[in-house]
């Protein structure tokens, strides 16, 4: 039965219907009787001493109800940092208060000091104009180096802006400086990993409201995890106790980081809402995007690979500064520590690794995870080394690497950087690349190329990352406060039809089609009676959210965990009705039978004699048919890839075209490979985008220059080439049951050193001694190198 | 944005009757004014919306030149140029997207002048006449400096004509966000004289390339610009692109407009 719709049905996804036909309904669709508007208003200097806010003149514009300043949150809690990360000394990380409203002094550009709650978005806008914020303004610190430097701290109250200096692995260091002054062949590339901002297509937005005859709150927000920003707001910011919070995230229209964290205007629009008992809402426009979105990346490192004559790797050794911003976002901490450092040894049998990140201070937007969070630095770094060192030796790119992966027979493999891998086989995806992306058609391509007069280059690389975020006893071991299992209920309601309710959220991901599919093989019904209930505390059991491509890996096992438990106990039920021994029961195809007999009650009669328990052994089962599982997994998955693609270079200007891209992935099994596909097109978009075109860039003073998508430029259709994807080399996860690995931030972790590589490869081709070049290659830099290098 | 009134008139008269109040201003596409207003950086009180004006739309030839209607969309050139006036027509074509050249018009973008459009560089290279409710100014004094025209207070452009030349092209080297002119070149060949005209290189907005015209009008061939240099000095540096690399750009989409040239 399910066959047209189980598990490895490449179904269209069911939520499109309603994306594509305008019907979705995301937070801002929202509107409630009474709703009222908030408007922040921002500092425009990126530092500033906030001397006085008089809000005499704005108060009284027309229809203004509220306004609030920073003195109004003193006495409430702070937005805290999920992960504590200890210095190599052991002093724990730096972690100044992030308020609600800025207070005191302004931090960065965008920073909220005050907020206007009015009977419309224009009267608050209006008013917002006119508070009179006397702030003094201060130098900036932007610079990394400057800001560890300097004496002028985006925080004073610490007194530096180093956040934290982590050594990983602290107790590797000495023996890996050692292995580096001895090596054969030592390679060092200084690199900077490009500040991106995440532009989810739907900018934030967050309703605010309250109830004073319960006292029960409910916000209404754009989020990738409601329970954790319930947790965050109950827990730490506001303490409204957490029965009393309902955290609703509707559709979201794209986050790719940027929404799981807690933001000042959530627990804004919550308390204008409890003073003013009015439903409060506020939509961020694209400017305030821009301004204030946790952007992702923004590493600055110094990596050393040695070798010996061989060219068998010694040693990876790096030091990245890893701007902040200017307060701690909720995960900013992890990322370029858990997440980047144990990724360090890439899919290499390396046997040494070490690794120092120190976190700064800024006064910047905040930065945190964002698509890939700290494996995409963690595969630049090291992926750009290696082709580099391949070059200097005069070593094939390719073949390099495959002399120093880990071979299939190697696992599980105790990786040089903390981690252990538990399946792969990197050999087989250079294999596969090869083969689907025509490599040995490169000649001939090259030399059409030439003969147009442009430059033609073939870039390769291999990834490995960490993800299906999780297990709760190894994250809590390093660092983390907060755990990472999630969890399902499965409902069968008295008519046969299903509803899931899970933890996980779906912000493009196709959550509402996969998971039915997982269900719907497992109970052999029809994937269509199942519905995916996500986004509500109010509704569903628990759940830590979707991010770092966690979501099937994760809860997928969950739902896998609480429909067991539905079968065990529908069998139970079974038993009962056609009175054998539930031993005897056989459940196949949605029907359970007695062996040996044609006996037999359907799934949906099991269902329906649940809910009406006439003659039914009370003593021995409880009516109904619905199941929880929480599920933590034993490890963090580890998807793998071989990448490759083609550009050409137009040397005159210096523009790079992608001609041809192809991702080979070991995604484990896949469920739906359509979704698959559709994840790492987007992955690869993004990581062309990050390689080519988008740049975030702030001027000495603090000024976010690229604003807008006037200088913010985001890849378009025309800026990528056709995908050649691949998934067929898939080793399944020996540790989760449905064997999933999981595919939402791959392509963007792979995609980008191989975009670089084959820049690099090109301009080489062409006679010219440039080694590297800095993320974004646009024209204009390819042209400066190019130009330096004749 | 503020709030503000909009007049809809329908012929010229009214519209310079209406744009005589002095908070009043002139609506074309919109496309570059709604984007100002609605960042509050603007605050009319009267738009007076120039796309109701039939006086204003389409073109015609006439003696060797193509007039085009001031109130005429971008899209509209692209198709019906194009048999005419086929380097204007392709570069109409490449204004930003479809929604851009639906609504965005001619005299706007040429009474904006913003020193990284397009049209500008057409106008200019081309030796074109602005027409406007009151006179008519020749395209080498009407374009002075970024965002910079000869246009006085409430005057309005109502058509554009356009020499045609023997042989023109635009070549056009993309900003990657904005998708604008990093550097755009015009180049138009008449019978007696060439004509080079330079956008979105130059603090100064649009301008001519004289000594590619003499070099071109001797030799109209890229190799004719061997020799030449573009000094960088005045010329754009941002972070999109050095001073240095416009002034290199120049000289590459110039050539290139050459060779493409028909
Ligand atoms: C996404 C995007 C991409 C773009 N890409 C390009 C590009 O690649 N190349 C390019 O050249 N342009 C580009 N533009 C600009 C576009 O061509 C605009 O349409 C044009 O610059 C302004 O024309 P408008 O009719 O929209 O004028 P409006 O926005 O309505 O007005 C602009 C200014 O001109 C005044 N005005 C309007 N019409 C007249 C008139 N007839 N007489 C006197 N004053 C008038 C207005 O008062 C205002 O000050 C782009 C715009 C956008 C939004």
């Amino acid at each position: 039965m399910p066959k047209d719709g189980g598990i490895g049905a490449a179904t269209t996804r069911r939520e499109d219907v309603r994306f594509l036909t305008g019907t979705g309904r995301y937070t801002d669709d929202i509107q409630t009787h009474a709703e009222c508007a908030a408007i922040f208003a921002r500092s425009t200097v990126a530092n500033g001493i906030i001397k006085s806010i008089d809000t005499t003149a704005a108060a009284a514009m027309p229809g203004v109800l509220a306004i609030f300043t920073g003195e109004d949150f003193v006495e409430v809690g702070g937005n805290p940092a999920g992960w504590l990360i200890n210095s190599r000394d052991g002093e724990p990380m730096k972690e100044p208060k992030r308020p609600v409203l800025a207070h005191g002094k302004v931090r960065h550009v965008g920073d909220a000091y005050a907020a206007v709650i009015a009977e419309t978005v224009q009267q608050a806008r209006d008013a917002a104009e006119m508070i009179e914020a006397d702030i003094e303004e201060l130098p900036a610190v932007v610079n990394m180096k400057d800001a560890l430097a300097g004496d002028n701290f985006v925080h004073d109250e610490i007194g530096t802006n180093q956040c934290f200096d982590w050594g990983w692995i602290e107790d590797n260091r000495a023996a890996t400086d050692e292995a580096i002054k001895n090596a054969h062949h030592v390679t060092t590339l200084e690199l900077v990993n490009n500040r991106l901002v995440p532009n989810a297509m739907e900018p934030r937005c967050s309703i605010g409201s309250y109830h004073p005859g319960t006292g029960d709150y409910t916000l209404h927000t754009t989020s990738q995890n409601p329970h954790l920003t319930r947790l965050l707001i109950s827990a730490f910011v506001m303490g409204i106790p957490e029965n009393k919070l309902t955290v609703i995230a509707p559709d979201v229209g794209g986050g790719f980081g940027s929404k799981i964290y807690h933001y000042g205007e959530e627990a804004l629009v919550l308390a204008a809402a409890k003073k003013l008992g009015r439903t409060v809402k506020w939509t961020a426009d694209r400017s305030e995007a821009f301004l204030t979105d946790a952007h992702g990346r923004d590493h600055v490192t110094k990596i050393e690979l040695a070798m010996d004559k061989d060219g068998n790797f010694l040693a990876f050794r790096t030091e990245t500064h890893a701007n902040v911003g200017a307060y701690l976002s909720n995960f900013a901490t992890a990322t370029p520590t858990f997440l980047h450092g144990t990724l360090m040894a890439g899919n290499y049998t390396v046997p040494l690794v070490y690794v120092n990140v120190k976190a700064v201070f800024t006064n910047t937007a905040p930065v945190d995870a964002y698509r890939g969070a700290g494996r995409p630095e963690a595969t630049y770094s090291l992926e750009r080394v290696i082709d580099m060192a391949a070059r200097e030796i005069g070593r094939d790119p390719t073949d390099l690497r495959r002399q120093n992966f880990i071979k299939p027979d190697q696992y599980p493999y105790a990786s040089a950087a903390g981690l252990e891998y538990d399946s792969g086989n990197y050999d087989a995806l250079m294999d596969k690349m090869e083969e689907v992306s025509d490599k040995a058609g490169f000649a001939a391509r090259r030399a059409e190329s030439e003969a147009k007069g442009l430059l033609r280059g073939f870039g390769v690389n291999a990834y490995i990352e960490a993800c299906g975020i999780a297990p709760s006893n190894l994250v809590g071991i390093l660092g983390s406060r907060v755990g990472l299992y999630d969890a399902a209920t499965v409902r069968v309601n008295a008519t046969g039809n299903l509803s899931v309710m899970v933890g996980a959220h779906s912000h493009g991901q196709g959550h509402e089609t996969v998971f039915p599919q997982v269900v719907a093989e497992m109970l052999g019904i029809d994937p269509m009676s199942i519905e995916i209930v996500h986004g509500d505390t109010s509704k569903i059991p628990f759940g830590m959210g979707t991010y770092g491509s966690r979501s099937l890996a994760v809860c997928g096992s969950a739902v896998v965990r609480a429909t067991e438990k539905i079968i065990n106990k529908a069998k139970k039920i079974a038993a009962h009705m056609l009175e054998a021994a539930e031993a005897d029961i056989d459940f196949t195809d949605g029907e359970f039978s007695v062996a040996g007999t044609d006996k037999k009650v359907s799934f949906g009669e099991v269902a329906l004699k649940a809910y009406i328990p006439h003659n039914f052994p009370l003593e021995d089962i409880e009516p109904g048919l619905e199941e929880t599982a929480f599920y933590d997994p034993a490890n963090f998955t580890y998807p793998s890839g071989a990448y490759c693609c083609e550009v050409e270079i137009d040397p005159e200007t210096g523009k790079v075209r992608v001609d041809r891209m192809t991702a080979v992935d070991d995604f484990g099994n896949v469920i739906n490979p359509m979704v698959v596909t559709g994840q790492v097109h987007g992955g690869l978009g993004q990581g062309i985008g990050q390689a080519l075109l988008e740049n975030t860039t702030y001027d000495e003073n603090g000024q976010l220059l690229s604003a807008s998508y006037m200088d913010y430029a985001m890849p378009r259709a025309d800026d990528v080439p056709y995908y050649i994807v691949d998934h067929s080399q898939g080793n399944a996860c020996t540790h989760n049951p449905l064997g999933v690995k999981g595919c939402g931030e791959a392509g963007a972790i792979g995609s980008p050193p191989t975009v670089v590589n084959a820049v690099i490869d090109a301009i080489q081709s062409g006679g010219m001694n440039v080694t590297h070049i800095d993320m974004p290659v646009s024209p204009h830099r390819v042209w400066a190198a190019m130009n330096n290098a004749k | 944005m503020y709030a503000f009134d909009i007049e809809r008139p329908a012929t010229v008269a009214d519209a310079v009757a209406a744009l005589s109040n002095e908070d009043a201003q002139a609506l074309g596409g919109g496309q570059t004014l709604i984007p100002t207003l609605k960042a509050r950086l603007a605050s009319p009180e009267k738009l007076i919306s120039l796309s109701g004006i039939s006086e204003m739309q389409g073109m015609s030839s006439e003696g060797g030149a193509l007039r085009i209607g001031g109130g005429t969309i971008h899209a509209t050139v692209a198709t019906e140029a194009a048999a005419i006036y086929p380097a204007l027509a392709a570069l109409a074509s490449h204004i930003g997207d479809p929604a851009v050249r639906n609504r965005g018009t001619i005299g706007g973008s040429i009474a904006n002048n913003d020193p990284a459009a397009c049209y500008p560089a057409a106008a200019l290279a081309s030796g074109a006449t602005i027409v406007t409710n009151s006179r008519e100014i020749a395209a080498d004094d009407y374009f002075q400096g970024m965002f910079t025209t000869a246009l006085d207070e409430g005057e309005i452009v109502t058509a554009v004509s356009f020499p045609i030349p023997e042989k023109a092209h635009y070549e056009k080297f993309v900003q990657p966000a904005s998708r604008f002119a990093l550097v755009g070149v015009y180049v138009a060949k008449f019978a007696d004289v060439v004509r080079v005209a330079v956008t979105g290189a130059s603090n100064e907005g649009v301008h001519r390339w004289t000594a590619a015209e003499e070099a071109l009008s001797a030799n109209f061939s890229a190799d004719a610009l061997a020799d030449l240099t573009v000094s960088a000095d005045d010329l754009i540096n941002d972070l999109h692109g050095s001073a240095e690399y416009r002034a290199h750009l120049v000289k590459v989409m110039t050539g290139r407009a050459v060779s493409k040239a028909k």
